[in-house]
């Protein structure tokens, strides 16, 4: 019997000291909650790139093997394992996941979200339950010009939408003069997204180039309508050449088909503003001479920017994923750099030891940090909004590399395009857009 | 209003009335006959459009004939139809026939649930693109605008179906049968009809529609998750406005609803969101059962 219970106190404390190893395991690792659309219509030209983007930044950071500023493993020395989950299902059923991800599952941080509806919806509630949230896609300006006009724990790494529709202006002004002696006409959908992008573009073209008139009706069709057969006879009979359009996703590719089919791309010059999540996926279909915008260094326009973390990011990408690292991959990536620039940023402020939350957020605050392909400056929203450059072209497919790239590139300056700090987006365009540098 | 402006409108309409009838006429066929709003014709119509898709990226790439792809098709759907038909209807409905209809519902809305989940498990989350038909038919200028002679063709399509299916019901001894099972369900059974076989024919012939309205979308569209989503809310709106069941209904509800949408887009493009939902709110309140419902027998 003696033997017995000897037996069975090694085994429980063989069990006892597992469970402790492990925990300490666990507490070394940071957990980062990454939502993003794994199932629906978005998930092949964001959900899906995006998660990859935070699979590859990830094992980089885990094994040590970024390249300079970003070289040591790790977020302040300790490893982050992902946990990604599904944006699908609308504003409430995300509220519920973040409050989860807060308090169930304590993870550290949030780092993701897409949809502009989500942000819109999670931004106040981040805040109430204390979990760092770094918005990474999501362009909606009134995350924090309207919702939360005083962010502690949410922050966004890339630009908002205004910023990418003024760049589109300043380059149709600049660029498509012939093409705009018509005027110019809007394709968006039908929803806040779609009418935003409208309301900025066409306000920032009125500051611009303000002789260029729009046409008096604007299309507006309903968001997954999928059947644009009206719309591209409504287009084709407009005197306008130049139209503006914030298309994505399926109802892209299905409006890319089905104009191809009518010719609608030979008699007009489209600025897509999301277009290139797209471009990679269609190759040769994708129709030349047309604009896209990824708002900010990304993507397509990343290809050809010379630094190691640039070169490693797309080797590495285009290895394991065999395509070439779109939009929402380096937003997704970005947003993961910028903790790990918060984290070990911290950790030297706070003299080598593994820093606190309020200590990281301190360092992201207002910080500007060397992103994939640039620069990122939190310099908005009392330093939680970023700012970059933005870079806009047009498309053409290179025979040789088989893949669609960009041509007659025109980069603007983060402070171009972008609003002052403490000026919102909508003021700010229907003022002159004073406080602009554009060099 | 010009000339052009209207014969355009009209080609616009026309093109997407047989859009909505094709998605639709399916439906109303199971509506008439087994009075079951089968929720699951969305998917149907998804895995007509993944299918057809993953076949016609398959043939192109093989550089077989081109115009085989129709082909394809046709054949995508017929196979859906048997198989899914058979799946849904014998695993699923043929229990549920004698339960409440609100049952019915609920249990082919699970299906559809289910149904979807079983197209990422086949497909994932990936998108496909077929294109290649949409461009092969080439382009009509009308009243001075180019159109893809694949849309026209469509049209073609709807009248085609429509004509098979209103022979079939009028000349044929099993749609007579059928239209006997429609009219009342208990004597036909009792005249000798064979109703179980009726049931399982009809969802066979639904499905197989269902699944070829997405077959021959697929080139028009990106083949990804949600499109079966889409379908079924416009299907619902079509059915309504024409009448559950009715097939002529499914006919004029199109055209009542692509030509109103085609007006709105050219003359005032803020109402097309709202004209479909304006037009079934209006016959909801005018006539709730639709502008062609079927007559219903007496019961005493």
């Amino acid at each position: 019997m003696k033997h017995v219970k000897g037996r069975a106190a090694v085994l429980l404390a063989s069990v006892a000291s597992v469970a402790l190893i492990a925990t300490a395991a666990s507490a070394q690792t940071l957990k980062i909650a990454v939502p993003t659309f794994l199932t629906g219509g978005s998930a092949p030209a964001f959900g899906i790139p995006a998660k990859n983007g935070v699979e590859l930044i990830l094992k980089g950071i885990n094994e040590g093997t970024l390249p300079a500023p970003y070289n040591s493993v790790g977020l302040a020395g300790r490893k982050a394992e992902p946990l990604f989950y599904d944006e699908m299902g609308g504003g409430t059923k995300q509220v519920t996941e973040l409050r989860n991800k807060a308090q169930k599952e304590k993870v550290d941080m949030i780092v993701g979200y897409i949809s502009s509806g989500t942000c819109a919806a999670v931004a106040r509630v981040a805040e109430e339950v204390k979990l760092l949230t770094i918005m990474t896609v999501c362009g909606t300006p009134r995350v924090f010009e309207e919702l939360v006009k005083e962010p502690k724990y949410v922050f966004r790494t890339v630009a908002h939408g205004t910023g990418n529709n003024t760049g589109a202006a300043h380059y149709a002004a600049k660029m498509l003069k012939d093409e705009l002696k018509d005027g110019y006409i809007g394709l968006n959908q039908n929803y806040a997204w779609g009418q935003d992008s409208w309301r900025d573009f066409n306000l920032a073209m009125g500051e611009i180039a303000p002789d260029v008139k729009p046409a008096k009706k604007q299309q507006f069709p309903k968001l997954f309508s999928g059947q644009y057969g009206s719309e591209i006879s409504a287009l084709l009979r407009a005197k306008q050449k130049v139209v503006h359009s914030s298309f994505w996703g399926g109802d892209l590719e299905a409006f890319l088909a089905q104009g191809t089919a009518r010719g609608l791309f030979k008699r007009k010059t489209f600025i897509f503003t999301v277009g290139e999540t797209v471009a990679y996926r269609l190759g040769k279909k994708f129709p030349s001479g047309q604009l896209v915008g990824t708002r900010g260094p990304y993507g397509i326009y990343a290809v050809g920017i010379d630094t190691p973390l640039n070169n490693w990011f797309q080797k590495n990408y285009r290895e394991i994923y065999k395509e070439p690292p779109s939009q929402p991959s380096y937003q997704y990536a970005q947003g993961v750099l910028a903790a790990k620039y918060a984290y070990d940023k911290a950790m030297k402020d706070n003299g080598g030891k593994f820093p606190t939350t309020d200590q990281v957020i301190a360092a992201l605050r207002g910080a500007t940090f060397t992103s994939i392909a640039g620069t990122v400056e939190m310099a908005l929203s009392h330093g939680h909004q970023a700012i970059t450059e933005d870079r806009w072209g047009l498309t053409a497919y290179d025979e040789e590399k088989g893949e669609l790239v960009v041509k007659d590139v025109l980069v603007l300056g983060a402070k171009c395009v972008n609003p002052p700090d403490g000026v919102e987006s909508v003021p700010w365009l229907k003022g002159g857009m004073k406080g602009a540098k554009c060099g | 209003m010009d000339s052009q402006l209207l014969v355009i409108i009209l080609i616009d309409g026309l093109v997407y009335a047989s859009y909505l009838f094709m998605v639709s006429v399916g439906l109303t066929v199971i509506c008439g006959v087994q009075k079951i709003l089968n929720v699951t014709h969305g998917a149907l119509y998804a895995f007509g459009a993944y299918l057809t898709a993953t076949l016609l990226i398959v043939y192109f790439e093989a550089g077989w004939p081109q115009f085989g792809a129709f082909f394809v098709m046709l054949v995508s759907a017929i196979f859906l139809g048997i198989v899914l038909g058979v799946i849904i209807e014998r695993g699923l409905l043929k229990h549920l026939y004698h339960e409440d209809e609100h049952i019915v519902v609920l249990a082919t809305f699970a299906a559809f649930l289910v149904l979807e989940d079983v197209l990422l498990l086949i497909w994932g989350t990936d998108a496909y693109i077929a294109a290649e038909p949409l461009m092969l038919l080439g382009q009509t200028d009308i009243a001075e605008l180019p159109f893809d002679n694949y849309s026209l063709s469509m049209v073609l399509l709807s009248a085609v179906v429509c004509v098979i299916l209103w022979y079939g019901l009028r000349r044929t001894t099993f749609g007579k049968m059928l239209l006997a099972v429609i009219y009342d369900r208990e004597l036909s059974q009792a005249m000798g009809i064979n109703v179980t076989k009726v049931f399982l024919l009809t969802f066979i012939v639904g499905s197989f529609l269902g699944a070829l309205g997405g077959a021959y979308q697929a080139p028009a569209i990106s083949v990804q998750p949600g499109i079966g989503v889409e379908v079924i809310v416009l299907a619902f709106a079509v059915v309504v406005i024409g009448g559950m069941g009715s097939i002529p209904g499914a006919l004029i509800g199109s055209l009542v609803v692509g030509i109103a949408r085609a007006a709105a887009v050219h003359m005032e493009p803020v109402l097309e969101l709202f004209v479909i939902y304006m037009i079934m709110a209006f016959v909801l309140i005018v006539r709730p059962q639709g502008l062609f419902a079927p007559a219903k027998p007496r019961k005493i």
